[in-house]
C-alpha cells in the first residue's frame, strides 16, 4: 500500500447543460505529496476533486488511485482510499451528533461497535474535538465544524486527502490550527484553495487550472513568483510575498512630510 | 426579530435544556416516552365535564420540571402563547351547551362551561407533557426511541436529517428574508411574487445541498443504511419510574382526589 | 387546522393512530423498495424547507389577508407521494413535540388529516391524472389548485368528524363542517396557487433537479385500492374494538370503574336516562340535527339550550350543589400541594 499515486489522463468533463467544466486534464500526484490547486472560480477546482473520488463520470479521458483505474467495480474501494472534505461543513456533518457522525464511515467499514468507539475518541482527539462528542453540529462555531468534518474523513483512515477550501470562513487563529493540524497529517494532500498564503505553508507543488485547462504545474514558491502566470489565472501573489506596505520602502508614493 | 428566527431559537433552546445531567435527563429515552404517552391517553380518557379529577395530573409535569431543573416560567409561557385551535373550538361549548350543571348559591355555571374548563385543562396538561418530555430528552433521543420501539427506519432516518437540517435551512431562509427586509422600508407583509421567488431560490438551494449531503455520505461508504451506535438499557431506575408513574396515572384516574380532599376540608368547616 | 389532545377522545386518537402507523409502516416499506439512496437525505432537507417555508407570511392579493405555504402538495410533487407522506409526518412530529402544535394522542389525526389527503388521494387521483408526464404550465396551475383544494378540504373534514366523534366539543356536525369548509376552499386556493408557482420557478430555473428528484416521471403506482383496504381494515378493527369499551358505554375506563367499585350505578343510569331525553327534545325541537344521534355516542346529545328541556328531567350529570363546592376546594387544595411538591424538589435551573 505503498504507492498511493493519483493520476488523470486527458481528463474531459461536460456539465448536463453544455457547460465545459474539464478540457482535458492530465496529472500525476505521487505518495505523500501535497498539491494545491489553484484558479479563478469557475477554473474547474471542484470538478476536479469530484472525480478523484468517482462522484463524477469523466465524459473521457481517465483516473487512476492507487492500483486500480477507476470504475464502477472500483468505486468502493477508491472512496475508501480517497477522503474527501467538502467546502461548507454543515453538508458534511448530518448526522444528530458529533459522535454518530465520526461512527458514520468506520460503522459502514463494518467495524465492531468497540472499535468504532476507540477510532472515533482517536481522530476527534487528534483534531482537538474530543471534548465535542455529545454536541448537536450545529452547535459548534465554522472552526470546530471544520475540525470535526476532517475527523469524518480521517474516521475511515484514508491514503489521500483531498480537501475543497479548507480554510474558507475560519477566523485568523482558527485558521492557523487548521495549517497547523494539517502539517502533522502524512498523508497525500490535494487542496483546492483561493488561500495562497496557506499553499505557501502546506503545498511544495501547486497547479494551476484556468478554464478547464492546466497552465501550470511547479514548485509553489516559483510558481508564486510568476506575476503574469498568476494575473492570468485571476490570481495574485500571496501576501506575505507582496512588498509590505510598512516596512518596505516605497519609490511610488513618498512619504509626504 | 421575525418569527421565523424567534421558533428557531425556541427549537435550539429546548434541545439545550435537554443537554441537562439530572437523573431524569439520563433515564433511557424510551421510559420518558411511555410514561409521557400513558400520562396523556389517562388525560384524554376523562369525561368531557371532567374538571377536578384532571387537577392533580398536574403533579406529573410538575414533578419532572422540579426534578429536571427545567425553566417552569418558560414552559409555561410556551403552553399559554400557542395559539390553539382547542381553544378556538372550544369557545363554542359555553354558547352551545347552557344546561346549568352546576350551582354555587345563586351562581349557575353552564354544562359548556365546564367542559370548556375541562378542554383548557387537557390541552395545558398534554402540551405540557410533550414539551417536557421533549426538553428532559432531546429530540434525538426520542426518535431513537421510537427507532426502539419498530417505528420504520425510513422513517427514523429521516426525522433525523430533518432535524439536523431544520437549523441550517431556517439560518438560510432568515438570512434571505433579513435581506428582504432591509430593502423593505415599511412594505412589511410580503408580497406574493416576492414570496414565490424567495420559497423558489430556497427550494433549489436544498436540492442542490440534498445533493452535496448525498455526495459526502457516499464518500464514507453510504450504502443505503444509516447506522447509529447508540446503547439504550431499561434498568431498574426506567422499571421504577414508568410503574410508578402509571401507578400514579390509574389511581388519580379512578379515585378523585380533589372531590375527596374537599370533602374531608368542607366536612370539617361545617 | 391541527387537532389537539384536548379534542379528541382516545377511541378516536387511537384509531387514527393506528390508521397512521399502517401508512407509515407502508410508506417506508415503498420508499425503501422502489427508491434510490438519493432519497434519504433529500427527505430530510425538504422537510426542513416545508417547515422553514411555512414560517415565512405573505400577503395574498386583493385579500388584505396573509397566507403560509402548506407543503403536502409540493413534496408529493417533487418525491412521490411515499415519500412525501413521510416528510409530511416528520414535519407534523417535530411540531407537536416543540410547538405544541397538536399533541401526542392528536399527531395521529394530524398526519392522516395533512398527510395521506394530499399524497395518497389529491396527487394520484387529481394532479397526475391532469399533468401526466410533461405538463404545460397552465396545467400544473390547474393540477396543482385543483389537488390542494381537495385535499384540504377533505383534511378539513377529517378535522370535522374526528371532532365530532369525539364528543368534547359542543360544536354541531352541521355547524362544524359550514364553518371548517369554506375557510380551507380559500386555504386550498391559495395553497395550490403558491405550489404550482415555487414548482414552476424552480422546474424553469434547474429543470434537471426537478426531473432528477422524480417529478413528473412516470409514476410508481400508488395501488390506492390497497392502501383504502388496509386503512378500512384498521380503522374497523382498532375503531370496532375501542369503541366496543370506549363507545357504547360513554366513558370506557369510568365504566370498568363503575363496574369494579360498584357505587356509582345511579348515575350511570340517570346519565342514560338524560341521554335518551335529550335525544328526544332533540328530534322534536331542532329536526335538522336528528342525523348525528346515530352518528354520534349518546355523551354528545347535550348539544340542546336549557329551555328545550322539559325543566323537571334531571339535568346530567346531576351534581348535587354540595359536592361541586367540595370539588372546587378540594382542586384548589390538591393544586396547591402539586406546586408544592414542584418547588420542594426544585433543582437548580440548568445553565445555559
Amino acid at each position: 500500500m505503498s504507492h498511493h499515486i493519483v493520476e488523470t489522463a486527458a481528463l474531459q468533463y461536460t456539465y448536463p447543460d453544455g457547460t465545459a467544466g474539464l478540457k482535458g486534464v492530465s496529472l500525476r500526484i505521487s505518495h505523500g505529496e501535497s498539491v494545491a490547486l489553484v484558479g479563478e472560480n469557475g477554473a474547474g477546482k471542484s470538478t476536479l476533486l469530484l472525480h478523484l473520488n468517482g462522484y463524477l463520470t469523466p465524459t473521457a479521458g481517465q483516473v487512476r488511485i492507487g492500483d486500480y483505474a477507476l470504475t464502477p467495480d472500483t468505486l468502493t474501494a477508491v472512496r475508501r482510499s480517497v477522503g474527501m472534505v467538502f467546502q461548507n461543513p454543515d453538508d458534511q456533518l448530518f448526522m444528530p451528533t458529533v459522535f454518530d457522525d465520526v461512527a458514520f464511515g468506520p460503522l459502514n467499514l463494518g467495524l465492531s461497535g468497540q472499535e468504532v468507539e476507540r477510532r472515533v475518541a482517536q481522530v476527534l482527539e487528534t483534531v482537538g474535538a474530543g471534548h465535542l462528542s455529545k454536541r448537536p453540529p450545529y452547535k459548534l462555531s465554522q472552526g470546530e465544524k471544520r475540525s470535526v468534518a476532517i475527523a469524518t474523513v480521517l474516521a475511515m483512515s484514508p491514503d489521500i486527502l483531498v480537501m475543497d477550501e479548507p480554510t474558507s470562513n475560519l477566523d485568523p487563529l482558527s485558521r492557523r490550527r487548521l495549517i497547523e493540524l494539517l502539517k502533522t497529517f502524512k498523508h497525500t494532500k490535494i487542496i483546492a484553495t483561493h488561500d495562497l498564503d496557506m499553499a505557501l505553508d502546506l503545498c511544495e507543488r501547486t497547479i494551476v487550472l484556468h478554464q478547464g485547462r492546466i497552465t501550470a504545474d511547479g514548485l509553489t514558491e516559483k510558481l508564486f513568483q510568476d506575476e503574469a502566470l498568476l494575473r492570468g489565472s485571476c490570481l495574485e501573489k500571496p501576501l506575505r510575498m507582496q512588498q509590505c506596505p510598512v516596512c518596505a520602502p516605497r519609490k511610488k508614493h513618498p512619504v509626504r512630510e | 426579530m421575525n418569527k421565523l428566527s424567534a421558533q428557531f431559537l425556541d427549537i435550539g433552546y429546548s434541545d439545550t435544556l435537554a443537554g441537562g445531567n439530572s437523573f431524569l435527563h439520563r433515564l433511557d429515552p424510551r421510559a420518558k416516552l411511555i410514561a409521557t404517552l400513558a400520562f396523556i391517553v389517562t388525560v384524554v380518557s376523562f369525561d368531557k365535564y371532567a374538571v377536578s379529577g384532571l387537577i392533580p395530573f398536574c403533579v406529573f409535569p410538575i414533578t419532572l420540571i422540579a426534578l429536571g431543573g427545567l425553566p417552569a416560567g418558560y414552559l409555561l409561557k410556551k403552553v399559554l402563547l400557542v395559539s390553539p385551535f382547542a381553544i378556538l373550538v372550544a369557545v363554542f361549548n359555553p354558547l352551545i351547551d347552557r344546561q346549568v350543571l352546576v350551582r354555587f348559591g345563586s351562581l349557575a355555571i353552564s354544562g359548556g362551561w365546564v367542559s370548556f374548563i375541562s378542554i383548557f385543562l387537557r390541552f395545558v396538561l398534554t402540551v405540557t407533557a410533550a414539551l417536557v418530555l421533549i426538553a428532559l430528552t432531546g429530540f434525538n433521543q426520542v426518535c431513537l426511541a421510537m427507532a426502539k420501539f419498530g417505528m420504520p427506519r425510513p422513517f427514523v432516518v429521516q426525522l433525523l436529517f430533518f432535524f439536523r437540517y431544520l437549523f441550517v435551512l431556517s439560518e438560510e431562509a432568515q438570512r434571505m428574508l433579513r435581506a428582504r427586509q432591509l430593502r423593505s422600508f415599511d412594505r412589511r407583509a410580503m408580497q406574493w411574487g416576492t414570496f414565490v421567488s424567495l420559497a423558489g431560490h430556497l427550494l433549489v438551494r436544498t436540492l442542490d445541498r440534498a445533493e452535496r449531503i448525498y455526495l459526502a455520505m457516499c464518500s464514507r461508504g453510504f450504502d443505503g443504511r444509516i447506522r447509529i451506535l447508540r446503547r439504550m438499557k431499561i434498568g431498574l431506575p426506567e422499571t421504577v419510574f414508568v410503574l410508578g408513574w402509571v401507578l400514579v396515572f390509574v389511581f388519580m384516574r379512578f379515585y378523585n382526589v380533589p372531590s375527596h380532599l374537599g370533602a374531608l376540608i368542607t366536612g370539617r368547616l361545617s | 387546522m391541527h387537532m389537539a389532545d384536548a379534542l379528541i377522545s382516545p377511541a378516536v386518537g387511537a384509531t387514527m393512530w393506528a390508521a397512521t402507523a399502517g401508512l407509515i409502516a407502508y410508506s417506508a416499506h415503498k420508499v425503501q423498495e422502489v427508491l434510490n439512496d438519493r432519497i434519504v437525505p433529500l427527505m430530510g432537507v425538504l422537510g426542513a424547507f416545508i417547515f422553514a417555508a411555512q414560517m415565512i407570511n405573505f400577503s395574498i392579493p386583493a385579500t388584505g389577508s396573509s397566507g403560509h405555504l402548506g407543503g403536502g402538495m409540493i413534496l408529493s410533487i417533487l418525491l412521490g407521494p411515499y415519500a412525501a407522506f413521510l416528510v409530511m409526518a416528520s414535519v407534523l412530529t417535530v411540531q407537536a413535540l416543540f410547538f405544541a402544535d397538536g399533541g401526542l394522542l392528536a399527531l395521529g389525526c394530524n398526519i392522516f388529516n395533512l398527510g395521506f389527503f394530499p399524497c395518497f388521494i389529491a396527487y394520484p387521483l387529481i394532479f397526475r391524472r391532469i399533468t401526466g408526464t410533461a405538463p404545460a404550465p397552465s396545467r400544473l396551475g390547474v393540477a396543482a389548485i385543483l389537488a390542494a383544494i381537495v385535499s384540504l378540504q377533505l383534511g378539513a373534514f377529517g378535522v370535522v368528524l374526528e371532532t365530532v366523534f369525539s364528543g368534547i366539543s359542543e360544536l354541531p356536525f352541521r355547524t362544524f363542517v359550514l364553518l371548517m369548509q369554506p375557510i380551507h376552499l380559500a386555504i386550498g386556493i391559495v395553497e395550490g396557487l403558491v405550489t404550482a408557482a415555487v414548482v414552476a420557478f424552480v422546474w424553469r430555473a434547474r429543470p434537471e433537479i426537478v426531473n432528477a428528484a422524480g417529478a413528473f416521471q412516470p409514476m410508481v403506482k400508488v395501488n390506492i385500492k390497497k392502501v383504502l383496504f388496509g386503512l378500512l381494515l384498521v380503522a374497523v378493527i382498532t375503531g370496532g374494538a375501542l369503541s366496543w369499551f370506549a363507545s357504547s358505554h360513554p366513558d370506557g375506563l369510568e365504566w370498568a370503574m363503575l363496574k369494579t367499585s360498584g357505587k356509582e350505578e345511579l348515575e350511570s343510569a340517570t346519565r342514560v336516562h338524560a341521554a335518551l331525553s335529550s335525544i328526544q327534545a332533540q328530534t322534536a325541537f331542532l329536526p335538522d340535527y336528528a342525523f348525528k344521534q346515530d352518528a354520534m355516542r349518546p355523551g354528545m346529545a347535550e348539544t340542546v339550550p336549557v329551555e328545550d328541556q322539559p325543566a323537571d328531567k334531571p339535568a346530567w350529570p346531576a351534581v348535587a350543589p354540595g359536592t361541586s363546592v367540595s370539588g372546587l376546594v378540594g382542586g384548589a387544595v390538591t393544586l396547591a400541594l402539586a406546586l408544592f411538591i414542584g418547588i420542594a424538589l426544585k433543582r437548580p435551573k440548568v445553565e445555559v
